[in-house]
C-alpha cells in the first residue's frame, strides 16, 4: 500500500504541474493519509453517511434546502471586509478579512452542522451526538439540532465545562444534553473518545456529527463539502473587490475545516500561496503545542491516518493552546497531505503571537477575533510583510484571511491574558465578574449579606 | 481463513473442540497493575481453564473499551507502563504454560514501532499473533505481509452491523479464529449476552469461518454456558479485569476456574 500511495503522491503533484486538479479529492485517501481507522462495528454506519452524502450531493432538492438555510437562517453569503487599519502592521499588503464570524452562531462551524443535520434526517435519524472543545460546535450542533427537531447530545471534556460554563448553559438553553467527560485528558480528544462509544452502541437512531474535517472516510470530504461555500464566496468576492486574485490565503488549523473550505478554491492556482497556521502554544520547542504537521509524524488516531502528536510508543501526547478549538494533537488527513505535496504551507503561531494579533485587530479594526482565527490573523502578518519585502507598492499585496469565528467567548481569556481581572477574577476596578454569572440563589444570597 | 501457516490460535481452539467443549479464552492489560502481575495472572488463567489469553496493550484513546478497561489501562500507562514490556508479558506465560497467547491492541502503536518490528519481536516472545479493534481489513495490507512473515494470528472482529460482503471479506482475510461482538457497543459486563450473538456466528460460520469466539459483555459462567452452545470459543475481559482489580492473582484464577465451568457443552 506504501508504495502505491507515494506513486499516487508523485501523480498528484504531476497533475497538479500540469494543470490538473487539487480540489474535490474525494477520498477515502489523500496520498498516504485518510482511510477508515475504526472498529468493524461502525463501517456500516460510515457506509451509510457516505452512501448518503454522495447521492443528496446530485440532489438540487439537497442542495436548495442547504443553500436557503445558508442564506436565510445562518447569513450567507459572509462578508469580505478590507482591514485598512491593520494592513499597516502586515507591511502594507492589503488584508481582506472572510468574516465568518458573522454568520449566525459566531463561526463558520454552522455550515458543517447544517448540512450533517439535513443528512441525518435523511437518514431517518432522530438523534445527533457531537465533541465539543471550547464549545464552539457543540453550539452550533445544538442549534442545527433545536431547528431541525433532532434530539442532541454533546460531548464536552469535563476540563472545557469548568473553562467554558457560558456556552455550556447555551447549549442547554438550546436543548442539548451535554456530557462532561472525565476519560483521559478531559479534552477535546476524550470527547470525541466517548462521541465514538456513544456512537457505537446507539448506531441505529444516530449521527455522530463530527465537528471537523478529520477522523474516518467520509467525515473529511464530507465536512470540507459544506465549508466550501467559504472559498466559492471569498473567491468571487475578491476577484469583484479588486479585480483579480489575492496573492495569499491564511487560516488557522486545530482539525482543519475552516481553513480545507477556504483553501479548496484557490487550490488549482499556483499564483495563490496558501498558509495554514498551527497553534504553537508556548513555543514548539517547549514540548508545550498543538503544531501536530509541524512535528508530528504519520499515525492513526479517531479513524484517520493524519499527522499526529505521539510518544515513542505511540500514545497520543496532550496538546496545548491558549485556543481551545486548536487543542487537537491531530490533524484533517487532507491537511497532511497538502504540507506532503507542498501546496500548503503549514506554521506554528505562538499564543503570545495571536494574543498580539487579537489585540491589534479588536484596536485597529473594531473587530473582536476568535483566539483560534488571531493564529490566522499573526500569520497574515508574517506572510503580509514577507510578500512585501522590498516592493515598491506594498499595497498591490493582496492576502485574504479566513476570520473563522468571533471572539464573544474568549473574552474571559483574553482579559485574564493582557491582566485586566483582579485576583478573585473580577475585571479591575468593578465587581464584575467574567467567571462566574451568579445564579439567583447566589445573588439572593449576596443581597442578604449586603443587608446585614 | 489462511490455512498455510500454523495457526498457534487455531490449535488450541481445536484441542479445547476435540475435549467436547469450546475454548475459553481470558484477556488482561498489560502492566496492570504491573508487568509482573501481568505474568502471573496470564499464568493463572492458564492453569484454571483458559485455552487461549489475550494481553492487551494500554493505549491513550481506546474507544472500543468501557469504564473498567478504560480505568485500568489508563492507570498501567500511568505506572510508566511502555509497549515493549507486552514482549515481555506474552514471553513470561508462554515461557511456564502451553497456551496461546495473543495479543489485543489498538493500531496506533504498532504503527509507531513499525509493523514488521512488532511483529517480529512478538513472534520472537512466542506470541500467537494479534486481535485488532480497530484495524479492518481494508487497511491491514501491511500487517497482512508482516503476519504472514512471521506466521502470526490476524484475529479481525466482525460485528452485527457486518454486512454479508464483509463478513466473506473479513473471515477470508483472518488465521486462527474470527472475533464477533457480540453486541453493538463497547466493553464491559451486562446481564444478558445478546441474541443477535448466535446469527453473527452462525452467520460468520456459514460465510466461511471454521472458528468463531464471542466477546464483549461476557461476564459470568452463566454466559460462558450459553455461548459455548453455538461458538467455538467465549472471551471474558472485563469481569477478570475487575478481579485483579479488587483481588489480585487468586481472584483471576477463582473466576477462571467458575468461567471454565461453563464450557462444557450438554452431552446430545
Amino acid at each position: 500500500m506504501a508504495e502505491t500511495s507515494e506513486n499516487a503522491d508523485i501523480n498528484a503533484v504531476d497533475a497538479f504541474l500540469q494543470g490538473g486538479s487539487l480540489k474535490n479529492a474525494p477520498g477515502p485517501y489523500f496520498g498516504k493519509f485518510g482511510g477508515r481507522w475504526m472498529p468493524e462495528s461502525l463501517i456500516a454506519a460510515l457506509d451509510e453517511v457516505q452512501d448518503t452524502f454522495e447521492k443528496a450531493k446530485a440532489d438540487p432538492e439537497f442542495l436548495a434546502q442547504l443553500a436557503d438555510l445558508n442564506k436565510n437562517y445562518s447569513g450567507r453569503p459572509s462578508l469580505l471586509t478590507e482591514a485598512k487599519n491593520f494592513s499597516a502592521y502586515a507591511g502594507g499588503a492589503r488584508v481582506f478579512l472572510k468574516r465568518e464570524d458573522l454568520n449566525h452562531t459566531g463561526s463558520h462551524k454552522i455550515n458543517n452542522v447544517l448540512g450533517q443535520a439535513l443528512l441525518a434526517k435523511r437518514m431517518g435519524k432522530t438523534r445527533v451526538i457531537a465533541e465539543t472543545g471550547a464549545g464552539q460546535h457543540g453550539v452550533a450542533s445544538a442549534t442545527a439540532a433545536a431547528l431541525l427537531g433532532l434530539e442532541c447530545v454533546v460531548y464536552m471534556g469535563a476540563e472545557d465545562c469548568r473553562r467554558q460554563a457560558l456556552n455550556v448553559a447555551r447549549m442547554q438553553l438550546l436543548g442539548a444534553t451535554v456530557v462532561p467527560v472525565t476519560n483521559g485528558s478531559q479534552t477535546l480528544k476524550d470527547a470525541i473518545n466517548d462521541a465514538l462509544r456513544d456512537w457505537v452502541s446507539n448506531v441505529d437512531t444516530t449521527h455522530y456529527l463530527l465537528g471537523t474535517a478529520a477522523g474516518a472516510h467520509p467525515f473529511p470530504a464530507m465536512v470540507r463539502f459544506f465549508h466550501e461555500v467559504i472559498g466559492e464566496e471569498a473567491r468571487a468576492q475578491i476577484l469583484e473587490q479588486t479585480g483579480k486574485l489575492p496573492d495569499a490565503v491564511c487560516a488557522c488549523i486545530g482539525g482543519g475545516s475552516n481553513a480545507i473550505g477556504i483553501f479548496h478554491s484557490f487550490l488549482d492556482d499556483p499564483s495563490v500561496k496558501i498558509y495554514g497556521f498551527e497553534a504553537g502554544g508556548d513555543g514548539v520547542e517547549t514540548g508545550r503545542h498543538a503544531a501536530a504537521i509541524t512535528l508530528g509524524r504519520p499515525g492513526v488516531l479517531h479513524g484517520a491516518r493524519s499527522y499526529l502528536m505521539q510518544d515513542e510508543d505511540g500514545q497520543t501526547v496532550e496538546s496545548h493552546s491558549i485556543s481551545a478549538g486548536l487543542d487537537y494533537p491531530s490533524v484533517g488527513p487532507e491537511h497532511s497531505y497538502l504540507a506532503d505535496i507542498g501546496r500548503v504551507t503549514y506554521e506554528p503561531i505562538t499564543d503570545t503571537e495571536a494574543m498580539e494579533a487579537f489585540r491589534l485587530l479588536c484596536r485597529t479594526e473594531g473587530i473582536i477575533p476568535a483566539i483560534e482565527s488571531a493564529h490566522a490573523l499573526a500569520g497574515a502578518i508574517k506572510v503580509g510583510k514577507r510578500l512585501t519585502e522590498g516592493q515598491a507598492t506594498p499595497s498591490d499585496t493582496i492576502v485574504i484571511v479566513n476570520l473563522s469565528g468571533r471572539g464573544d467567548k474568549d473574552v474571559e481569556t483574553a482579559a485574564d491574558w493582557f491582566d485586566m481581572l483582579d485576583e478573585d477574577g473580577n475585571v479591575k476596578g468593578t465587581t464584575l465578574s467574567t467567571r462566574k454569572p451568579k445564579g439567583p440563589a447566589e445573588r439572593l444570597a449576596d443581597a442578604e449579606k449586603d443587608q446585614n | 481463513m489462511t490455512e498455510a501457516i500454523a495457526s498457534k490460535s487455531a490449535a488450541a481452539i481445536d484441542r479445547a473442540k476435540s475435549q467436547g467443549r469450546a475454548a475459553l479464552i481470558g484477556y488482561l492489560p498489560a502492566g496492570y497493575p504491573s508487568v509482573q502481575a501481568s505474568i502471573d495472572a496470564g499464568i493463572a488463567m492458564a492453569q484454571n481453564g483458559a485455552d487461549l489469553i489475550e494481553i492487551g496493550i494500554p493505549y491513550s484513546d481506546p474507544v472500543m473499551d468501557g469504564p473498567v478497561i478504560q480505568a485500568a489501562t489508563t492507570e498501567a500507562i500511568e505506572n510508566g507502563f511502555h509497549v515493549a514490556s507486552v514482549f515481555d508479558v506474552v514471553a513470561g506465560i508462554t515461557a511456564a504454560t502451553d497456551v496461546a497467547v495473543l495479543v489485543m491492541t489498538y493500531w496506533n502503536p504498532v504503527v509507531r514501532m513499525g509493523v514488521d518490528e512488532f511483529s517480529r519481536r512478538l513472534a520472537e516472545a512466542g506470541g500467537a499473533g494479534l486481535i485488532t479493534p480497530d484495524l479492518i481489513p481494508d487497511e491491514a495490507s501491511e500487517w497482512f505481509d508482516a503476519s504472514d512473515k512471521y506466521g502470526l494470528d490476524r484475529v479481525f472482529l466482525v460485528a452485527p452491523s457486518s454486512t454479508p460482503e464483509r463478513l466473506a471479506m473479513t473471515v477470508k482475510a483472518s488465521r486462527g479464529f474470527v472475533y464477533a461482538v457480540s453486541i453493538m457497543g463497547v466493553t464491559g459486563t451486562r446481564q444478558d449476552v445478546s441474541s443477535s450473538a448466535e446469527r453473527l456466528v452462525a452467520d460468520t460460520h456459514a460465510a466461511g469461518a471454521k472458528r468463531v469466539c464471542v466477546g464483549l459483555g461476557v461476564s459470568n459462567a452463566g454466559h460462558v454456558r450459553e455461548i459455548a452452545a453455538y461458538a467455538d470459543g467465549v472471551i471474558v475481559g472485563t469481569a477478570l479485569v475487575a478481579a485483579i482489580r479488587d483481588g489480585g492473582v487468586p481472584a483471576v484464577a477463582d473466576l477462571t476456574r467458575d468461567l471454565s465451568a461453563g464450557l462444557a457443552r450438554e452431552v446430545a
